[in-house]
């Protein structure tokens, strides 16, 4: 194929409609006598649920209908475990999957308990306040440690604990390694993850048409396909009688691929039995509870290395909060127990994890799903062991970089995508030189840093490594089919929330077509256009769902030759496919345009050959055999200002490797984004709950998402590893920025105030200006 | 208590409504549902995120702060009115697609709304300046980097424009 756009910066398709208002978002939709429904929440954390009285609410003027766990009768039941755990020797797993509304027991605050239907919000709002909740207060878990004491209160009383899952896995013999060391090194580390509150929170709309025994629901997914499958299962009804559309997605970031949600698993039902279109639009206080988060991890973490600083082992025991239900499994901690390994040779690898109910809201991936923890303790051990050996931190990395000819490299331990860890391909230490050399590291450290100090100044330099395990199967799925008019139109299974999949796909069609971006229509989303798919999470969809339309597109164009060279009678290979039609090489008079092809493709009358398929299409599959692995490096210098210590970002690095690069354009926007969230997770963002499981800073004015005054200019660069794994050697990009930004910014303050000569070590995440100063005041005690 | 009912007449991108509507009545709400506008978004409702930002009679606000009510005789801007009525893109808006200042485009329209308003005030600003003005409006998706380009570029297509 020629490759004029793929490559390039493209601008993209999908922006006229957004910059014009013009693009349908889940609150957008309006249809003839559409009812409203609220959801009365828990405002405890855990409690024993004697009554719910809602005959006042029936009686308010406006309302249509009250539900409570009872009125749902057969149709109440647990949801699906999403994501099975994976085939490790000797794991534990308790599943306790959530429910659509709280029955005899409330296990998190902001637990959905009855469901108020009027003819407006407002009146389903005002309804709220009349049910009458009678609770039975219960202690809450909330700290994961106290979680797993004895004589705790459990958030399933019939597990008899609190373990969610218990994991072990090891690579090589950690007791061996370390007994040969030169230096351990052993420190507690806490890492909190946020909520990734993209701006739009989740929606849903359930419309039944009787007539027609169909269901169409509108939901702000990631998942279109696996919803529709999981609502049909659960009404009875068949795959083909429910549609289920993701419109226009105002962000995601994980947290919108939990199904069945309550909303979602209650509203269609209630339209079936109303007969009456019926829609959800989550506010942001409700956000902040009742969508899901990540969270934090507690890892006692251990590093056995020799005397050059080479890497023998790593020893890890580590806590989860899982919140209060599990349905997605062990992705998180899973990813964080794998990705801990990072870039490094580790010969000798021993983690336990414990994943802990809590009485919290439910913990599922948002992006980077755990990466961030086992990157913060490995990068974190590193400075720490490069500070007692006397090497400089960017050394220490550099010694223990996977070399260029180990790949693939094998660590063994089993991934989220149930196969062993192995990484594909990678050139890592290019992408440390080249974040050195942008971020002028040789000059920070010899000039500019002793002069700044001089003056006074307090600024410090980080560099912080990853890897990043991407584009995960099982398979993605997509239908090119060339209309009469020429251009094409392209179907896929995945949803999309702002990843500019409606031009990155349109580059891989528009080369193997001949035809222009702006000519291909994507299609994401739609379960009617589309049957088939798993949804987009783990960095996956330009890596599996472009595969597949890359697929697709090759098939469509060897029919178009085939058709062509039937039509001029000469070889394909006699042809060029090129600005919309065939022609003959080298006498490009002689043409035939696509639409021309799609109508011969499709003949009303006359005999075509047995085995003939119509028209320019061609739906396609691609599923990779493991995921594949991205990398970078990230490098920072801040300037923390002594009294306040509130830290200023100077410049922002980042060298990253994703493979063979879609659009260059879109590449930079996913890093920028990623790298802002993970500024928020490092330095600005908590969860902060109190110990009655209360989340305190429920708001945005409360909770502070870091604003065009807190993300500084990123200078951005890439290296080319492509990916083996795939026809297009491409890997995935959407969660490389956030992962390593906690290791690094910690790294960076540590050295701006000089924090080693005071023995105070940045061991967690989030740091903020007052939590600087407690950890430095405690250093001064000791 | 909520029934009583208002009567308001405003005009929205240079069209005149008359509506009756609750005293309670979110102004964006009221574009959203009722003038059936629903290129205003609404992320938070309690003044945080931006979204929602329009213009009232040239002042960027936070239609989720304000009830329908409070507009009775006034002039709303909102997205669907920054276009030529040929379609024809404003410099902002062309300028946030040629940057790629958008992903999943839900803030979109607020920061379309708060940066007509900032760059008509202001014409000339600097990086820092823009970053100040965009602080109001939280964009989870770009990082902003290539808004504050998007608006760089766009002060300088309105200056060259200018007569």
């Amino acid at each position: 194929m020629t490759t004029r756009f793929f490559g390039a910066p493209v601008k993209r398709n999908e922006d006229r409609k957004l910059l014009t208002g013009q693009a349908m978002f889940i609150d957008d939709v309006e249809l003839p006598g559409l009812l409203h429904a609220a959801f009365l929440r828990s405002q405890v954390a855990h409690a024993r649920i004697r009554s719910i009285d809602v005959s006042e609410a029936l009686k308010r003027p406006g309302v249509v209908a009250v539900y409570t766990a009872n009125d749902l009768g057969d149709y109440w039941r647990p949801g699906p475990l999403l994501v099975s755990p994976p085939p490790i020797p000797g794991i534990v797993f308790n599943e306790r999957t959530h429910v659509p509304l709280a029955k005899d027991f409330v296990r998190c605050a902001g637990e959905p308990l009855a469901i108020v239907v009027a003819e407006s919000r407002y009146l389903a709002e005002d309804a709220l306040d009349d049910i009458f909740v009678d609770l039975d207060i219960l202690p809450a878990v909330v700290d994961v440690e106290k979680a797993l004491q004895k004589g705790t209160a459990h958030v399933h009383a019939d597990l008899g604990s609190n373990v969610a899952a218990h994991v072990h896995q090891t690579k090589g013999d950690y007791a061996k390694a370390a007994a040969k060391a030169h230096l351990t090194l052993k420190r507690r580390f806490r890492y909190e993850h946020g909520i990734s509150s993209p701006i739009e929170t989740r929606g849903v709309v359930a419309q039944w048409d009787a007539r027609a025994e169909h269901m169409t629901v509108w939901d702000t997914t990631q998942a279109p396909v696996f919803v529709r499958n999981l609502l049909a299962g659960a009404l009875g009804l068949g795959e083909g009688q429910v549609r289920v559309i993701a419109p226009f997605v105002g962000g995601g970031f994980g947290p919108k691929i939990l199904m069945l949600y309550p909303e979602e698993a209650t509203l269609p039902w209630i339209a079936m039995r109303l007969k009456r279109p019926i829609k959800w639009i989550e506010d942001r206080f409700e956000h902040f509870v009742a969508t899901t988060h990540e969270r934090g991890q507690i890892h006692d973490a251990e590093i056995a290395l020799d005397r050059d600083g080479r890497i023998l082992g790593v020893k890890d025991v580590f806590l989860h909060d899982n919140g209060a239900y599990n349905p997605y499994g062990l992705t998180v901690p899973i990813n964080s127990q794998c990705t801990m390994l990072g870039p490094y040779v580790i010969p000798a690898y021993d983690s336990t994890f414990t994943s802990v109910f809590t009485n919290l809201t439910i913990v599922t991936p948002y992006r980077g799903a755990g990466r961030q923890h086992g990157v913060f303790v490995i990068e974190r051990l590193l400075d720490l062991a490069a500070h007692e050996l006397g090497i400089d931190p960017t050394e220490i990395r550099r010694h223990n970089l996977i070399p260029p000819d180990a790949f693939p490299y094998q660590n063994e331990i089993i991934y989220q995508d149930f196969a062993p860890l192995q990484y594909d391909s990678g050139n890592y230490e290019p992408v440390l030189d080249r974040a050195l050399e942008m971020i002028g590291h040789k000059t920070f450290i010899n000039e500019e840093q002793p002069k700044l100090r001089a003056q006074g100044r307090c600024v410090g330099i980080g560099i912080a490594c990853y890897v990043e395990g991407t584009g995960i199967g099982p398979y993605e799925g997509a239908k090119v089919q060339v209309r009469a008019n020429g251009k094409v139109s392209v179907a896929t299974g995945i949803g999309t929330q702002g990843q500019g999949h409606f031009t990155s796909f349109a580059q891989i069609v528009a080369d193997q077509l001949g035809v222009k971006v702006t000519d291909v229509d994507i299609v994401t989303g739609d379960t009617d256009r589309f049957y088939w798919g798993a949804g987009t999470f783990a960095s996956r969809g330009a890596v599996v769902a472009g595969n597949a339309v890359n697929e697709a597109s090759l098939a469509v164009r060897k029919k178009a030759l085939k058709l062509a060279s039937d039509a001029f009678e000469c070889a394909e290979e006699d042809l060029v496919l090129a600005d919309g039609s065939v022609s003959i090489t080298g006498i490009p008079e002689k043409f035939i345009s696509l639409g021309e092809l799609v109508l011969r493709a499709n003949p009303m009358r006359g005999a075509v050959q047995p085995g003939t398929e119509p028209g320019l299409e061609s739906t396609q599959y691609f599923g990779p055999a493991s995921g594949t692995t991205a990398n970078g490096v990230h490098a920072v210098i801040v300037e923390v200002d002594p009294s306040t210590y509130d830290m200023k970002i100077l410049k922002y690095v980042v060298v990253h490797d994703c493979g063979t690069v879609i659009n260059p354009l879109i590449l930079a926007g996913q890093i920028h984004g990623g790298v802002a969230q993970g500024i928020g997770n490092a330095f600005y963002e908590k969860l902060a709950f109190d110990e009655h499981g209360q989340l305190l800073n429920a708001s945005l004015a409360d909770y502070l998402l870091p604003t065009a005054l807190e993300i500084p200019r990123m200078e951005l660069d890439h290296a080319t590893t492509p990916s083996p794994l795939n026809p297009l050697g491409i890997k995935g990009a959407g969660e490389a920025g956030a992962i390593p930004v906690g290791p690094l910014i910690a790294q960076a303050i540590e050295d701006a105030l000089q924090l080693k000569r005071k023995k105070v070590e940045l061991l967690e995440i989030p740091l903020s200006p007052s939590r600087v100063f407690e950890l430095i005041r405690e250093g001064d005690k000791r | 208590m909520a029934t009583e009912r208002h009567d308001v007449e405003l005009s929205v991108n240079g069209v005149a409504y008359r509506r009756s509507v609750e005293a309670r009545m979110l102004l964006s709400d009221f574009l959203r549902h009722e003038l059936h506008l629903a290129g205003t978004h609404v992320g938070c409702e309690h003044g945080v995120c931006g979204a929602c930002t329009v213009l009232l009679d040239g002042a960027a606000v936070r239609s989720c702060l304000m009830f329908a009510v409070q507009t009775d005789g006034c002039a709303v801007s909102t997205i669907e009115g920054l276009a030529s009525s040929d379609g024809e893109l404003s410099p902002i808006q062309t300028a946030m697609h040629e940057h790629h200042g958008l992903q999943c485009g839900y803030c979109t329209p607020g920061i379309l709304m708060t940066m007509t308003a900032f760059l008509r005030d202001k014409p000339d600003p600097t990086e820092q300046e823009v970053r100040e003005a965009l602080s109001g409006n939280l964009c989870r998706c770009t990082g902003y980097q290539n808004i504050v380009d998007a608006m760089m570029a766009a002060a300088r297509a309105i200056r060259a424009a200018a007569p």
